[in-house]
């Protein structure tokens, strides 16, 4: 019953008044860059010579079922032809198209001009499901996946829970970009085509293996801004979001030293002999976040589809195998990508430990990064 | 002799089986659509009930992406067009004066495909592994490189597809041309004729390209081609290409019947002829001519050269024009009519104005530099849905109440058609207006959950679904109540009806009609 209040009441609010509705977003985002104002300015102006034309034909139909029903006596009139209405109702709609066409070509010029000037460039890459960004000029590219607490409570049976945490719109590492400065995105993908998308930015381009595409931006506000991705990608489409965070100059430039500092400390790591507590706590977050989706967080896996961790041939048999499987990939089937591109060998030193002794597997085996390292070859 | 012979029919389940007869082929490719129309619409019910709130609860996220594929698949290739053709079976011989379709044989051989097609497709539900699960437009590489094992039934079920449809839109080109009454001119045949004459031709011409697309799927997928895989030297966006120069045709494969037949209703309760024929003949022959120029508009954001973007976005919106002049000629066609509103009518108002709206979005959607904020949002699913629901199937109950009396005899059931018409008229909009107000405000199409300020408006269209998918049972019980009885038909059915089929015949037509050729004038 409260369902149906609900919806009763969402219904009314709808028709009485638009404010008290503002909860929901309704409309188009204006967006915070010169573009994305343009684009909701064209948007607005296209939906309401829409509305204008939808109001005066649906009233002519409106009126004519009011006055010329045949039970107030309305009697069919005879003609069937009129040259110059027929005509008038071709020409005027062209020329209503022209003028739409118009400003419509000159905001497409200005988001496809080319983006040479660019002061920064960051190639985005798409993989099953998560995304890569590469700022390419500074050295080093991270991985950008669905926050943990995010994909803690995807089946919750409490709704609470998925409230105040961004639900399905947070990640672990955020795309970051300076405020003011002209950032030029090359999009391409690793396995299937997805689609990077940022709704406050205007910028929705494909990410397609075997091409790098271009879209450019400019973002005046420092803030946090949201999206998703949005061309189907297999089973965690809808777990991909995109979160981009724009610092003030100087925050941007500690953040990238910082980071350029956290890639000299991984390559460090790769050079480390882990203890056996340490492999297996990292392995279990980097589990989570790259393997989890296909084998389950209790490495379960989806019979017939994804296969089983726990118990599974080659997570507690040879470790040769299991490392050839997790560098390499799967040979018969893709969705099992090859990790080797994507982790370093103290990362996958790791999760193969994890494997090897998570789930009720155990081996007992702690692979180090060296042992990565050799069998990479 | 012609007196012994004219009601003869077959018994038994051979009358179906080995029917050559355009009226009981009819019957059940309309019969065929509708059991068609409960499965895709109990996967729609699926899709909704989980979409009810956010948060997963029903179904896995694989199986969500099996249930929008199939009910997307069903629903175009099971529902809306086998209906068409149904309709085009049962009216076109009796339009023109003829006494079947010019291919009887063949006829009955492309409806029997469709069961096989569709088995073949929803058996991969219950194969091991996952049922196709890439959505009905099946881009590639999801389909080729990364789709499950039951892809290749799926490519084997849309090659039967593809066949009947061929077979079907060359009966019926073959019927129109060369089986016409004497008298009867091309532009004199009523305007369901001619819209099905073009709609044959786009079939002819682009299920073939469907066809090429699939088995360049097969082959890439089981032979070692590379015609969509980048890692080979091959192309994924060709396949875009090459889908939609298939794909946009199919949608006004979709839509051009449904013209045809508000056209023919519309003159009917408004007593009164149809504005500007010649006109709404031209218009449809416009949409099917610019409709192969028009593909690329489905994939703005594939990164094409800005030339390209440029053209298509012109390209598409000059379909406003004609769309514009049939929506102006079927309100022109009531102004200072006669009219009254009995269910087809209704169902026919409905959808002038329905389509009206998502063609109103379509055109929002043409225009390139916004279209990159609507694509593959809720918002084009809204679109889709009012030019395929409100339009497409809403003709096709328009259609079915229109033409039921003159094929089973009775009246159906007034009352009860109008309850179907009003409660499927407020709950579908329910089902699709917020979708507009999802996609605007960001959410993707083709997820299985979203983030929690989308759940006022996924619960109203949850909420108008589940109304809108239960009301269509009424509809077959007005189908059915209709078939065993109730009040007989006359002869002309409706009041201000014209055409062959009404002024010509009886009702409920016999078996075999019109086998001495009427004279036109």
């Amino acid at each position: 019953m409260s369902v149906l209040l609900r919806t009763f009441k969402v219904l009314s609010l709808m028709f009485v008044s638009t404010e008290l509705f503002a909860a929901a977003q309704m409309d188009l985002t204006p967006g915070v860059t010169a573009i994305s104002q343009e684009v909701y300015e064209l948007h607005t102006l296209i939906l309401w010579i829409c509305v204008i034309i939808g109001a005066g034909v649906f009233g002519v139909i409106f009126y004519s079922m009011f006055a010329h029903r045949k039970s107030k006596g309305a009697v069919a009139a005879n003609f069937h032809d009129n040259m110059t209405v027929e005509v008038l109702w071709t020409v005027i709609p062209f020329l209503i198209l022209i003028g739409m066409a118009i400003p419509a070509a000159k905001t497409l010029i200005k988001m496809e001009s080319p983006a040479d000037d660019a002061e920064v460039t960051i190639k985005i890459t798409g993989y099953q499901w998560k995304w890569n960004y590469d700022y390419m000029h500074e050295g080093f590219s991270f991985f950008s996946n669905l926050a943990q607490s995010n994909r803690d409570v995807i089946n919750s049976k409490n709704p609470k829970d998925r409230e105040g945490i961004n639900y399905l719109l947070d990640v672990d590492n955020r795309m970051v970009l300076p405020v003011g400065k002209k950032v030029r995105f090359l999009m391409t993908s690793n396995d299937v085509i997805h689609s990077w998308w940022i709704p406050a930015f205007a910028v929705k381009k494909d990410a397609i293996p075997g091409y790098i595409n271009e879209a450019h931006t400019t973002v005046p506000k420092v803030g946090v801004y949201r999206g998703q991705c949005a061309e189907l990608c297999g089973k965690d489409h809808g777990f991909m979001p995109i979160v981009v965070e724009v610092k003030s100059e100087a925050d941007y430039a500690a953040w990238v030293a910082e980071k350029k500092g956290a890639a000299m400390a991984a390559a460090a790591s790769d050079s480390k002999v882990w203890s056996q507590d340490e492999l297996m706590a990292k392995g279990e977050a980097v589990y989570n976040a790259s393997c989890a989706a296909c084998h389950g967080p209790t490495g379960d896996g989806v019979p017939g589809v994804f296969p089983a961790m726990k118990g599974s041939a080659i997570a507690t048999g040879n470790l040769a195998a299991h490392l050839d499987i997790v560098i390499n990939g799967s040979k018969v089937n893709p969705a099992m990508a090859a990790y080797g591109a994507q982790m370093s060998d103290a990362d996958l030193a790791a999760v193969i430990t994890y494997e090897r002794n998570a789930f009720g597997n155990n081996t007992g085996d702690a692979v180090q990064p060296a042992d990565v390292k050799a069998a990479r070859k | 002799m012609s007196e012994d012979h004219h009601d003869h029919k077959p018994t038994g389940i051979g009358r179906w089986l080995f029917s050559t007869n355009h009226k009981d082929i009819g019957t059940m490719y309309l019969w065929f659509s509708f059991i068609m129309l409960f499965i895709g619409g109990g996967m729609a019910m699926i899709i909704r009930a989980e979409l009810y709130q956010p948060g997963m609860q029903l179904v896995e996220p694989d199986f969500f992406n099996q249930m929008t594929t199939l009910h997307g698949l069903i629903m175009v290739f099971g529902v809306i067009m086998p209906a068409f053709v149904g309709f085009a079976n049962w009216l076109v011989p009796m339009m023109i004066g003829a006494p079947d379709m010019a291919l009887p044989r063949m006829n009955n051989m492309s409806f029997w495909i469709l069961p096989f097609a569709f088995g073949t497709l929803i058996s991969t539900l219950f194969m091991e592994g996952s049922a196709p699960n890439f959505g009905w437009t099946f881009y590639a590489p999801l389909s080729t490189t990364y789709g499950p094992a039951s892809t290749d039934y799926f490519i084997f079920g849309v090659h039967l597809m593809g066949i009947s449809s061929i077979m079907g839109s060359i009966n019926v080109i073959v019927t129109i041309l060369n089986m016409r009454a004497p008298g009867m001119t091309l532009m004199k045949m009523p305007i369901f004729v001619w819209t099905w004459l073009i709609t044959a031709f786009l079939l002819i011409a682009v299920m073939p390209v469907l066809a090429g697309v699939v088995t360049m799927m097969l082959t890439d997928r089981n032979f070692g081609t590379s015609f969509f895989e980048a890692s080979g030297g091959g192309d994924p966006v060709m396949f875009q290409h090459v889908f939609w120069f298939f794909g946009h045709p199919e949608v006004y494969i979709m839509i051009l019947p449904s013209f045809g037949i508000i056209s023919q209703i519309i003159p009917t309760f408004a007593r009164k002829k149809l504005f500007g024929y010649s006109s709404m003949v031209y218009a449809t022959a416009s949409i099917a001519i610019l409709s192969f120029i028009v593909w690329a508009h489905h994939m703005y954001t594939v990164g094409m050269p800005l030339a390209g973007e440029l053209f298509f976005m012109l390209a598409t919106m000059l379909i406003a024009v004609p769309t514009g002049v049939k929506v102006f000629n079927w309100t022109a066609t009531m102004w200072k009519g006669s009219l009254t509103f009995e269910t087809p009518m209704l169902f026919s108002v409905a959808f002038i104005i329905l389509f009206t709206i998502g063609g109103f979005s379509g055109l929002m959607m043409s225009i390139t530099p916004i279209d990159f904020q609507y694509h593959d949002t809720y918002f084009i699913v809204a679109h889709f849905h009012y030019v395929l629901v409100t339009g497409a199937l809403f003709a096709i109950f328009a259609g079915a109440y229109y033409w039921l009396p003159k094929w089973t005899g009775n009246m159906y059931d007034e009352t009860l058609g109008k309850v179907h018409f009003w409660i499927s008229l407020v709950s579908v909009n329910v089902l699709f207006f917020p979708m507009h107000f999802l996609g605007l405000a960001g959410m993707p199409r083709r997820i299985p959950d979203y983030a929690l300020q989308f759940t006022d408006f996924n619960q109203m269209a949850s909420i108008g679904a589940f109304v809108f998918g239960g009301i269509q049972l009424l509809f077959l019980f007005i189908v059915i109540k209709c078939i065993r009885g109730g009040e007989k038909a006359t002869d002309r059915v409706w009041e201000g009806a014209e055409g062959l089929e009404f002024e010509q015949l009886p009702s409920p037509a016999p078996f075999h009609s019109f086998t001495d050729a009427p004279q036109v004038k």
